[in-house]
């Protein structure tokens, strides 16, 4: 079995990294931004969650089978909330039609 | 015929005779990890859900919430969580160079990180105890307009974090079996395959923390 160790300065990196968006999210959320503080928050939330899967668990040298199986699971993760959102935020949209047939109507 | 001994292929203590090899084994391990990660991944996804549709149905008493969240805890508690993280890389690696000293501190350090998460998470839910932040009948709130809203935030903090708490525990019961495996030799730079998995399970509940905590603590803050 070949081994593919990475160094320990990768690591580091990614370690630091993290350890810099974390700080930079805290700071950001201090200032107000409206809806852009949920923006920013979540990028950077994305972008931590995805240096942990890349670097961490490695899935940037995984098999192209585990790499499918990992991106499943963002798949049926965004159907879940799509699917769940598209219902909330569209509802009462239908009560507009009654504005078309006029008073009485 | 005659005198010649058959050579066997030398022989892989761990390998089961069902794969080829222990690339083939490694790969069919570490699969079967993303598969059960998978699941957690629909676990977790149905309480984000939750909140996601409560966040958008009240928004102001959602922020409103973030207030009396704890946020240096929370983000002491995220820095422990990815230096955790970070150890537990560095025992995979040591698992592969085959050192076993090293791999034993690692996981040691990585628990040792993992008890202070949940030490300081018993600081915060005790906090709320003594504010009347438990849902239920003993629930106060500032907001009096507010409510009925924020307990449902406050729900679903205990939902998704106590969850994500017992993965902790659950996380820190199998470093222990790592740790005492390790110490019985049980893992060689050929087969360390447990370590391995395990440190995609921590890194995975790191993840879920890593989303955890802007949308509890920091959504809302700078109103």
């Amino acid at each position: 079995m070949i081994h593919r160790v990475v160094s320990i300065k990768v690591y580091t990196a990614v370690f630091c990294s993290l350890l810099a968006l974390t700080i930079t999210t805290v700071a950001v959320s201090k200032i107000e931004l409206g809806e852009y503080n949920f923006v920013v928050a979540m990028t950077i939330a994305v972008i931590k969650g995805t240096l942990v899967a890349m670097f961490f668990m490695d899935v940037r040298r995984a098999s192209s089978m585990t790499k499918l199986f990992a991106g499943a699971g963002l798949f049926w993760l965004a159907i879940l909330l799509v699917f769940l959102l598209s219902d909330y935020l569209s509802r009462g949209w239908l009560l507009n039609l009654r504005w078309l047939s006029g008073p009485g109507g | 015929m005659g005198d010649r001994e058959t050579v066997l292929a030398p022989q892989e203590p761990n390998l089961r005779h069902h794969f080829d090899d222990s690339t083939q084994q490694l790969e069919s391990s570490t699969l079967g990890m993303w598969v059960f990660l998978l699941t957690e991944v629909m676990f977790f996804g149905g309480m984000f859900g939750a909140y996601t549709v409560y966040r958008n149905m009240y928004p102001e008493a959602f922020a409103s919430t973030s207030h009396f969240m704890n946020v240096t805890i929370g983000a002491i508690n995220t820095g422990v969580l990815i230096f955790s993280s970070f150890t537990m890389v560095l025992a995979v690696r040591s698992a592969q160079l085959g050192q076993k000293k090293a791999l034993i501190a690692f996981l040691v350090l990585t628990l040792i990180l993992g008890c202070v998460f949940l030490s300081l998470k018993f600081v915060e839910y005790h906090e709320k105890w003594v504010e009347h932040h438990i849902p239920g009948p003993g629930f106060q709130y500032a907001d009096p307009r507010y409510f009925h809203q924020a307990q449902i935030l406050f729900y679903l903090y205990f939902a998704m974090t106590g969850m994500h708490a017992i993965h902790m525990i659950v996380g820190a019961g199998l470093l222990v079996t790592l740790i005492v495996m390790a110490a019985r030799n049980r893992f060689s730079s050929r087969w360390y395959t447990p370590v391995e998995m395990i440190g995609l399970y921590w890194h995975f509940v790191d993840i879920i923390w890593i989303f955890l905590f802007p949308l509890l603590y920091l959504i809302g803050r700078a109103k």
